[in-house]
């Protein structure tokens, strides 16, 4: 018997009970739309987060200073050292020493407290040099940055973030008013563009960003010319590690450490950020195909029940078919062929109905990213639909080929 | 055609040990048309069981057109059921959602002979005078008709023998007689026919009537002459 042919046996057997035929197709389509659908979703959300994160600057490196140890040796917060200055700063942007460094920018943060007319409000105030918004990936929606001569001038400037703008100007045009920042008057130069959500904690909208001198010299009263972090700009995002090399060792040279086990500061990349968030996203994708595996498990099962009440109810008719000649492996084919075409129509129209459903799912439920689907996410569902057709097809096939002539014939 | 030699078959029912057939030793030759009569339980379904390949005896040698099959496995008697022998069973056994003619060539389906599949089946089914009734499923037809459809998807693959169980068991008398005829015919036309029944008036339309009672064979008559059945009483007539 050809396969041809066995496919044909199959298709009339099918047809013969349709409903029953339809309801456990319908197993699998479920289970192989969930597993697209899921796994889509898990992709979508994984690349959401990437993009969030390389917002933040793919190609870009920090520096904290390590732990303080305050007397006795206690250990303090991470990045409580002080152990970071400008002139680390500008040593990390001499391009000899670092090639692969487009520049590097100091950070000194603190809480600004704002006031402009009668409204106040609370943002994270950061300190730091005129190259801040390309480093930083921040764009501007209207003004302008401060300049070198700011930075050196100790400007009373400042550039405020989208957030900081709704909750203390509403529907004023900031530019060019002057706000109390912590009791001292600055002005606004300039308001960056809407960044959004890091994926942490802080709002990279709600800054207020001045010159590092200034911060210093008015805003961050008492703690000294202190420098909390250094953002590196590597070349590109394939530059970060050579950056990172050449930037731990300029610093280590200039802090005077031979061991880099001692080092008084840490490097952070984005990269390394992004690598641990894809990680988390990707066991997050698997973890959604699994649970979406068990419901194609769960149609496979539905498959052999339905395969085993059709071997039964067709004894008979297997009786028939070996008393005129079939063999075993002919009533084999017949009945794998019929288990297989069920969990294979059920697979295809499971891709089907995932193409279909992947555009509605984020209008339907606002919270999910909108679901991308890949390739091989969907050969793998369909072929392992077909195979779950062939696993539990194979023990009422072969419970079917066994039945002896003679018993079966005389099957009510 | 058909040698049996000392067959016997044991049916094993938990320790003991039931002989259905206690050495049977026959022979029919080509183009002959045998019934095997006896009561339930003679063993005559057992013998037919053997004959049909559906069972192979416990020993005893068996050929038939040639072939020993006395010992073949599985497959190998699958393929003798398919291509030596057709099959015509009292409750016609057909399948029931398939059409006339796919039950008519579904043993070519497993002789896989393909070329002229259709052909054959409307051949076979012109045969037994159900042509025009080749596309309708089993349950559009009559008792007789469906048993019709049985001979032809007996005879579509050309076998040496054809194995009649009770043929006419399910069938009113009319019918009956229809089909007996027919198998006359189809045996006039040289093919060998084993008919297994327990009605003697069915038995008649046979050359050569074969009795088994407790497994053995007590009475094996043969009708030198056909015409001369028609007269002896108690029998059908051969029709007016």
């Amino acid at each position: 018997m050809s396969i041809l042919e066995g496919l044909r046996l199959a298709v009339s057997g099918l047809v013969a009970n349709r409903l029953r035929s339809a309801l456990t197709m319908l197993g699998i389509l479920i289970g192989v739309s969930a597993v697209i659908l899921l796994v889509g979703v898990g992709n979508g959300s994984s690349i959401a987060v990437q993009q969030q994160i390389q917002s933040l600057g793919s190609n870009l490196l920090t520096v904290f200073p390590s732990n303080a140890r305050a007397v006795g040796g206690v250990a303090q917060g991470f990045g409580t050292g002080s152990s970071l200055t400008l002139d680390d700063v500008t040593a990390i942007t001499n391009k000899q020493a670092a090639p692969d460094v487009v520049t590097a920018i100091p950070s000194a943060n603190g809480r600004a407290q704002l006031i402009y007319q009668n409204q106040n409000w609370s943002s994270s105030l950061t300190g730091t040099t005129q190259n801040f918004p390309s480093v930083r990936n921040y764009q501007l929606a209207s003004g302008q940055f401060f300049t070198a001569a700011d930075v050196d001038g100790s400007s009373r400037v400042a550039v405020i973030g989208q957030t900081t703008v709704t909750n203390l100007f509403g529907a004023n045009d900031p530019i060019g008013q002057t706000m109390k920042v912590n009791g001292q008057s600055f002005r606004v130069i300039g308001v960056f563009a809407q960044k959004g959500s890091s994926g942490g904690f802080n709002n990279q909208d709600d800054i207020v960003v001045v010159p590092i001198t200034s911060a210093w010299n008015y805003l961050l009263g008492g703690r000294g010319r202190n420098v909390q972090q250094i953002y590196v700009e590597a070349t590109s995002a394939s530059a970060t590690t050579a950056a990172n090399t050449e930037v731990t060792q300029i610093l280590l040279d200039r802090h005077h450490i031979s061991d880099p086990a001692q080092a008084d500061f840490q490097i952070l990349s984005q990269q390394d950020v992004l690598n641990s968030a894809s990680q988390t996203t990707g066991v997050l994708t698997l973890m959604l195909g699994a649970i979406a595996g068990i419901s194609l498990v769960v149609g496979g099962i539905g498959i052999m029940n339905i395969m085993l009440v059709t071997v039964t109810e067709r004894t008979r008719e297997i009786g028939i078919r070996k008393a005129i000649g079939a063999r075993r492996q002919d009533i084999l084919l017949q009945f794998l062929i019929e288990s297989m075409f069920l969990s294979g129509v059920g697979g295809a129209l499971g891709i089907l109905i995932a193409f279909g459903l992947a555009p509605v799912l984020p209008l339907l439920v606002s919270a999910l990213p909108s679901p991308i689907i890949s390739m091989p996410s969907v050969f793998m569902a369909f072929g392992i639909s077909v195979g779950i057709g062939l696993f539990f097809g194979l023990y009422p096939a072969n419970r079917a080929a066994r039945l002896r002539p003679i018993e079966a014939l005389r099957y009510e | 055609m058909i040698t049996l030699e000392g067959i016997t078959k044991l049916y094993r029912t938990g320790d003991i040990e039931v002989p259905a057939l206690k050495g049977i030793s026959l022979h029919i030759p080509e183009g002959e048309f045998v019934a095997i009569m006896g009561p339930s339980g003679s063993g005559k379904s057992t013998l037919m069981n053997v004959i049909g390949c559906l069972d192979l005896p416990s020993a005893g040698t068996y050929i038939l057109d040639g072939y020993d099959v006395s010992d073949l496995t599985e497959d190998q008697l699958a393929w003798v059921r398919n291509r030596k022998i057709g099959f015509v069973f009292q409750s016609f056994n057909l399948i029931p959602r398939v059409s006339a003619i796919h039950n008519v060539e579904m043993p070519l389906i497993y002789a896989g002979d393909v070329q002229q599949r259709q052909e054959r089946a409307l051949a076979s089914l012109e045969a037994v005078g159900l042509l025009a009734r080749a596309h309708h499923v089993p349950s559009e037809l009559s008792g007789g008709q469906q048993q019709r459809v049985a001979i032809a998807r007996a005879l579509v693959t050309d076998p040496a023998l054809l194995l009649a169980d009770e043929p006419t068991g399910n069938l009113d008398s009319e019918s009956s007689t229809e089909i007996m005829k027919l198998l006359r015919d189809l045996n006039e036309q040289g093919r060998t026919i084993v008919l297994i029944t327990h009605e003697p008036d069915i038995a008649a339309f046979a050359q050569r009537v074969v009795r088994l009672r407790d497994g053995i064979v007590v009475s094996d008559e043969r009708r030198p002459d056909q015409t001369q059945v028609t007269g002896v009483a108690g029998f059908s007539p051969r029709l007016q």
